[in-house]
């Protein structure tokens, strides 16, 4: 498989760093601070393709942390919050849609 | 049940060891992620969307009520309360912690239960029929044969860097609960006019993106030659495998791609080779094994006791009696098959409280022990028809006597986007929303048997091409869309569903579904007609007609 870091990424709109905390699977996105957090809203928030790269290698270096980080699309609400961008990743923020088994 | 023995024990208590040091070695940074994932992928630990994956084997679908209560165990541990049984007699912890995994697994262990075969490019968990030894249809208990293939192919060095995943399925009665035509290699147990037992050996089914039906290559093989044929088959497709595309790497497109018979013919080459060797199975090896098979101690009953006819005056326990008890090979018992779709649930998710309360059932009324279909449901296999009305009112106060199994709202279907990293659509809540629409079980009832089968992606997790209709979730423009097949099946006379027409939205799918049922109870000759052959019979267009001129 090719590694992200030699994929061709394309950019069209704000992106975020995201992967799954390594001890328990939790899904963290990276932050302007270059640590991980598990709230979107502490997320670093790019619009282009060089500051992307260069948000996802900082999340690369360090593999003890997290597992897997990619470029997620996200969109900004005109508060100014984020949101997920797609389906995906609303799933991965809030959970599967149906109500799990009790 | 089959005991393991002192051999297995120490094996699975070295592997725990052995993944408890990795995960220690991969939290501590000592082993990269590209290093620890083929080892963690080796125990059926998966990293999906929220959280790690364990997926266990329950090899050829039998627990005991002890290895069901340890699951029950893992469920409300380590996860949450819960767990997913699988289209491959598997069941999935959704929710578990790496850190944690190795606990789990010890505690799995114990009971003889693991992940090993579950994930990876090696011969997958044998699945079988989950009536297997109970069944009056069968010529043998199957199980006797998957167990002798797992002895066989756990941790073989030659098997465990295959092209891609193997996964194997035997049937031992015509009637084939096991899909046996869609796998790898399918095996029919059967005798010849001479009385001998053997297999008829089917190579390259399989279902995902490029989908076939299993060919015919040695329509009857002794049973002694197994192990040797099966090994036959593993060099050849070990040699002329592609291994330079994942996409052609599945031997079903090597024996497409060569044909069958240039296929068999390469295997017939290697195994006469070998089939007198160290793989032929001699008769004292397989009584050994068999004798590991303790079978239950079953009272002397006849069939229709006064206690069974007198509880079938009462219309709800009849009416769950004729869908969800079937009839075994033992006089005065019956199997019985416990829904795990009761009308808007996950298919196939039972909660910890459901799976203690199955073993318990299983303790009191079913001799320790349970099946898995690839159906996603439970069965217990060995019931004295005299407890089936008391084990009814317990799995009726527990949620698990939905009467509705080969009815249209006994949907199989993979969990999909809302859990599986692969997936592009929605599985599950399709599922739950077209079991709504038939939530009245007379009327699904009058549909007759009808199976719906869902994947959330061209994987075919939930064997979408063999449903009798056929549901694929694909993503057009970041929206999940909708392919419908119908016409389908996984018995003995599988066959790939014929694709209606244009894919629909997600919000469209249940209306739609129920469109097609509707033109079926218009278009059969009778009810005795069933879906599937009122499919054969007209074909698909008086469907397509009446399907997309509403939408």
């Amino acid at each position: 498989m090719t590694s992200p870091l030699q994929q061709k990424i394309k950019v069209t709109g704000p992106v975020v760093v995201t992967a799954n905390r390594l001890a328990d699977g939790v899904v963290v996105w990276r932050t302007a601070g270059n640590t991980w957090s598990t709230q979107l809203a502490d997320a670093a928030v790019v619009t282009n393709a060089a500051d992307a790269l260069a948000l996802l290698e900082g999340a690369q270096k360090r593999d003890t942390d997290a597992v897997g980080p990619y470029i997620a699309p996200v969109e900004r609400d005109a508060e100014g919050l984020i949101h997920p961008g797609n389906l995906r990743e609303r799933i991965r923020v809030a959970g599967p849609t149906f109500d799990l088994p009790a | 049940m089959y005991v393991y023995d002192e051999f297995d024990r120490t094996f699975l208590a070295e592997r725990v060891a052995e993944f408890r040091d990795q995960v220690e070695r991969r939290l501590a940074g000592a082993l990269t992620e590209d290093e620890f994932k083929p080892l963690r992928l080796m125990n059926g630990v998966y990293l999906q969307l929220h959280a790690y994956m364990l997926r266990v084997a329950i090899p050829y679908g039998t627990l005991s009520s002890d290895q069901l209560r340890r699951l029950a165990h893992v469920a409300r541990t380590y996860d949450r309360g819960y767990g997913h049984f699988t289209t491959r007699q598997n069941i999935q912890f959704n929710w578990i912690k790496l850190e944690d995994l190795p606990e789990a697994m010890a505690a799995l262990a114990e009971v003889g239960v693991h992940g090993i075969q579950t994930s990876g490019n090696c011969i997958r968990n044998v699945t079988t029929d989950q009536w297997a030894g109970a069944t009056p249809e069968e010529v043998d208990d199957p199980r006797l044969w998957a167990e002798i293939l797992r002895q066989y192919s756990t941790a073989h060095p030659e098997f465990s860097y295959l092209p891609r995943k193997f996964k194997i399925a035997i049937t031992a009665a015509d009637h084939d609960r096991a899909a046996t035509k869609v796998h790898d290699i399918g095996l029919r147990l059967h005798r010849n006019a001479e009385g001998t037992l053997g297999f008829e050996v089917l190579v390259g089914g399989g279902l995902g993106r490029t989908p076939f039906i299993g060919k015919l290559v040695k329509p009857f093989l002794p049973a002694e030659h197994l192990l040797s044929y099966v090994e036959a088959i593993m060099r050849v497709y070990n040699r002329f495998g592609r291994r330079d595309n994942i996409y052609k790497a599945r031997i079903k497109i090597l024996v497409h791609e060569i044909g069958a018979e240039a296929f068999a013919a390469e295997v017939e080459k290697e195994w006469e080779a070998i089939r007198e060797g160290v793989l032929h199975l001699d008769s004292d090896v397989v009584a050994d094994i068999r004798s590991r098979f303790v079978y239950p101690a079953f009272e002397t009953l006849a069939d229709n006791p006064p206690e069974l006819a007198a509880a079938l005056e009462n219309p709800a326990f009849a009416t769950w009696h004729r869908n969800s008890v079937h009839p075994h090979k033992v006089p005065g018992h019956a199997i019985v098959t416990i829904s795990l779709k009761p009308v808007g649930a996950p298919p196939g998710d039972a909660t910890a409280d459901q799976m203690d309360e199955i073993a318990a059932l299983a303790d009191a009324y079913g001799f320790r022990e349970i099946r898995v279909g690839h159906e996603q449901n439970l069965c217990l296999p060995n019931v004295a028809q005299k407890d089936l009305p008391a084990l009814w009112q317990r799995l009726e106060a527990a949620g698990l006597a939905t009467p509705n199994v080969n009815l249209v709202n006994d949907i199989i279907a993979c969990p999909g986007l809302d859990y599986c990293s692969l997936a592009n659509a929605r599985a599950i809540p399709v599922a739950q929303e077209i079991a709504r629409r038939f939530a009245d079980l007379d009327r699904a009832r009058g549909v007759g048997r009808l199976h719906i089968n869902i994947s959330g992606c061209i994987n075919a997790c939930g064997h979408h091409h063999v449903g009798h209709i056929g549901i694929l979730g694909v993503e057009k423009n970041g929206q999940e869309f909708y392919q419908i097949t119908v016409g389908g099946r996984a018995d003995e006379h599988a066959q790939l569903g014929t694709l209606l027409g244009p894919a629909v939205p997600y919000e469209q799918v249940p209306e739609l579904i129920e469109d097609i049922v509707d033109a079926y109870l218009e278009l059969r000759q009778s009810p005795k007609e069933l879906f599937v052959d009122t499919v054969a019979r007209l074909g698909i267009d008086p469907f397509k007609e009446r399907v997309y001129a509403a939408h």
